[in-house]
């Protein structure tokens, strides 16, 4: 498969893990490997003391490249904040931008969401941000320097699989960064539709973490993105009304 | 003087640094963050940066999530 660049970085592998929901980090830790990931979401959040052992220590073994995100941002100014402090904390300018309208349906804020964009780019940040399908804002953000932009197939965690391929064809047919397609993926056939639509990665955590075996679910997502990207670059048939005979009709 | 670390109110020396202030918390100090009432405290300007009174002191790590 042919390596996904993001900001100039390569990945030879094109499923983009989160790191939520595992029930330990010896579970996470088996579902990563299994996946092939080498790119991996953490949050930000409050140092609890009594924590024993750390998701860093978990992707520093693995050599897995770390995305902070800003989970838990409802505003453009604490989005902000949470990537400077993942900047100083971890290291890396990367950020996921994530910035949500309300807590029952997590959806992606867009107007906090391009003002913390177009504040973090000025700030020398990759920004990869997670946004609704609308195309018009995917295009905005690309003009306002986001590395790439990350529509979501449904909201986060409810495993519906993509609601609106129309609209993720048409982001990928505008894009001239890459698109991830990231929520919403329930199975493995979920992140194949992704990849057969034209992204150019897929992201989620949810789907493997809460599978009831998260490392077999995250080898048949690494499959499936795989299989899909293949089959997007063979080019599929089209679609027929009727029968069309693929043995000569006559005897 | 009295300052809020994490969100707790916690009764501390005059003069008290953001590196005592972390110190507090956790002996380590690879992906941990700071930030002092809204502002991120680099790494460099912990032992230098006393607190005051009132001030409003984050300190934050990576946990799963994503």
């Amino acid at each position: 498969m042919d390596d996904l660049i993001i900001a100039g970085e390569k990945f030879s592998s094109r499923l983009i893990m989160g790191t939520g929901g595992a029930p330990s980090l010896e579970v996470l830790d088996q579902a990563l490997a299994a996946s092939g990931t080498e790119l991996t979401t953490v949050a930000m959040r409050r140092l609890d003391p009594r924590s024993r052992g750390s998701v860093l220590d978990v992707l520093r073994e693995r050599d897995i490249k770390v995305l902070p995100n800003t989970a838990g941002c409802f505003t453009a100014g604490d989005a902000v904040l949470t990537a400077r402090l993942a900047r100083e904390a971890l290291g890396t300018n990367w950020v996921k931008l994530e910035v949500i309208a309300d807590e029952r349906t997590l959806l992606p804020d867009p107007i906090e969401t391009f003002d913390a964009a177009e504040r973090l780019v000025a700030d020398g940040f990759v920004v990869l941000p997670y946004i609704g399908d609308d195309p018009a804002l995917a295009r905005r953000l690309e003009q306002a320097g986001c590395a790439a932009v990350m529509p979501l197939g449904a909201p986060i965690g409810s495993g519906l699989g993509i609601r609106n391929p129309h609209n993720i064809e048409l982001i990928v047919e505008a894009a001239s960064v890459p698109v991830i397609l990231d929520a919403g993926i329930g199975t493995a056939s979920d992140a194949a539709l992704a990849m057969e639509l034209g992204c150019d990665a897929v992201l989620l955590a949810t789907a493997v973490t809460r599978a009831q075996r998260p490392d077999v679910m995250a080898s048949a997502m690494k499959a499936a993105v795989t299989a899909g990207r293949l089959a997007r670059q063979a080019g599929r048939i089209p679609r027929r009304r009727y029968a069309e005979a693929s043995s000569p009709m006559t005897p | 003087m009295m300052v809020q670390i994490n969100g707790a109110t916690h009764e501390v020396a005059d003069g008290t640094t953001v590196a005592q202030a972390v110190r507090a918390l956790t002996a380590t100090t690879t992906g941990v963050a700071v930030a002092v009432n809204d502002e991120v405290v680099t790494r460099g300007a912990w032992e230098t940066t006393a607190l005051r009174e009132r001030d409003r002191v984050e300190v934050l790590t990576a946990v799963q999530g994503g």
